[in-house]
């Protein structure tokens, strides 16, 4: 499976030929340089693992440049794997750029959502929260009732409520690729990515068609 | 990245078209594809609301059809269904918004 790594640049409108006006997301994708071959031989399974963002040596620990030695590229700061179906073959120190994809193909995008915070049970679950009127006080953004009495004398496991929302891996599966700049390296797909502006997403082909 | 339109269609960023006011009576024509045929359907009437988005100047538009029925359409000014912008005749408003005409009929409506 094709993929590659960058960063959200934001959102804007454009028009398609006959004046439909689509939302598309511009992410800064590549290049990506492929940092090592995994194999069934030696590793279980087939994949690729590519890097992303050229940064000074410094900035990466010894660790890191002794792996990346091994295939010559450049110092990247991020690696990701991308799984191989068989008669997929990349080299390694192979240069991916956003040439990879073109408009029309299907793509999957995934990030880190914005952190919300610890976030009540309205935002964070969709709950009504409690009436505004007849009487009530300090109900308005409650949860409401979490089980029955006595009997079974504790909260289910799983009950939704308050709690951390946000900041975790989500993937956005079967965006449409509406445009392609491989001189920038810039592609756009159409709708939002989660994250925020600047944040690192994984493109890859897409799982389902 | 300031202007993200610009880096995804450059052509309809740059595109030239006439500065529209509230209050402009302007006539544009609409590109509208009947199965294989293409033709052009003209809207006349008055700028009433001006915005700006993310993909350029939108205008809302407002003419008197007939039996004296108001229509109002927005339109992008940058997008390829424009075959024709042209400014028929200015006016002097006092607000930007000329929300007020919909509650005008007839002479009242008018603009100077």
């Amino acid at each position: 499976m094709k993929g590659l790594i960058g960063r959200k640049v934001g959102m804007t409108q454009m028009f398609t030929e006959n004046g439909e006006v689509v939302p598309v997301t511009l992410i800064q994708a590549g290049p990506c340089y492929v940092t090592q071959r995994k194999t069934e031989a030696v590793d279980g399974y087939s994949a690729i693992q590519v890097g992303y963002e050229v940064v000074p040596t410094r900035k990466l620990s010894k660790g890191e440049q002794g792996h990346l030695k091994e295939s010559g590229v450049p110092n990247v700061r991020h690696l990701r794997e991308f799984r191989l179906k068989g008669d997929e073959a990349y080299d390694l120190g192979q240069v991916l750029d956003v040439s990879l994809f073109s408009p029309g193909e299907r793509v999957d995008v995934i990030g880190t959502t914005k952190g919300r915070g610890f976030a009540g049970a309205m935002k964070r679950h969709g709950f009504h929260g409690g009436p505004m009127t007849h009487g009530q006080s300090d109900r308005q953004r409650a949860v409401g009732s979490i089980g029955a009495g006595t009997t079974p004398g504790r909260v289910n496991k799983g009950m939704r409520g308050p709690g951390h929302m946000g900041n975790q891996r989500l993937t956005v599966s079967g965006l449409k690729v509406e445009f392609v700049d491989p001189e920038r390296n810039i592609i756009g797909v159409r709708g939002g990515v989660p994250g925020s502006v600047d944040g690192l997403v994984v493109i890859r082909a897409a799982r389902k068609q | 990245m300031a202007d993200l339109l610009s880096v995804v269609s450059p052509e309809v960023a740059n595109k030239e078209v006439p500065t529209l006011r509230s209050g402009d009576t302007v006539r544009l024509e609409v590109r509208i594809v009947e199965g294989q045929r293409e033709r052009l359907q003209p809207f006349q009437g008055t700028v009433i609301r001006m915005r700006k988005t993310g993909m350029g100047p939108v205008a809302t538009i407002r003419r008197i059809a007939s039996h004296g029925v108001g229509v109002e359409r927005s339109f992008p000014l940058l997008s390829p269904r424009l075959a024709k912008i042209e400014v028929i005749r200015g006016a002097r408003t006092r607000r930007k918004q000329l929300y007020f005409l919909r509650d005008r009929v007839g002479k009242k409506a008018r603009l100077r």
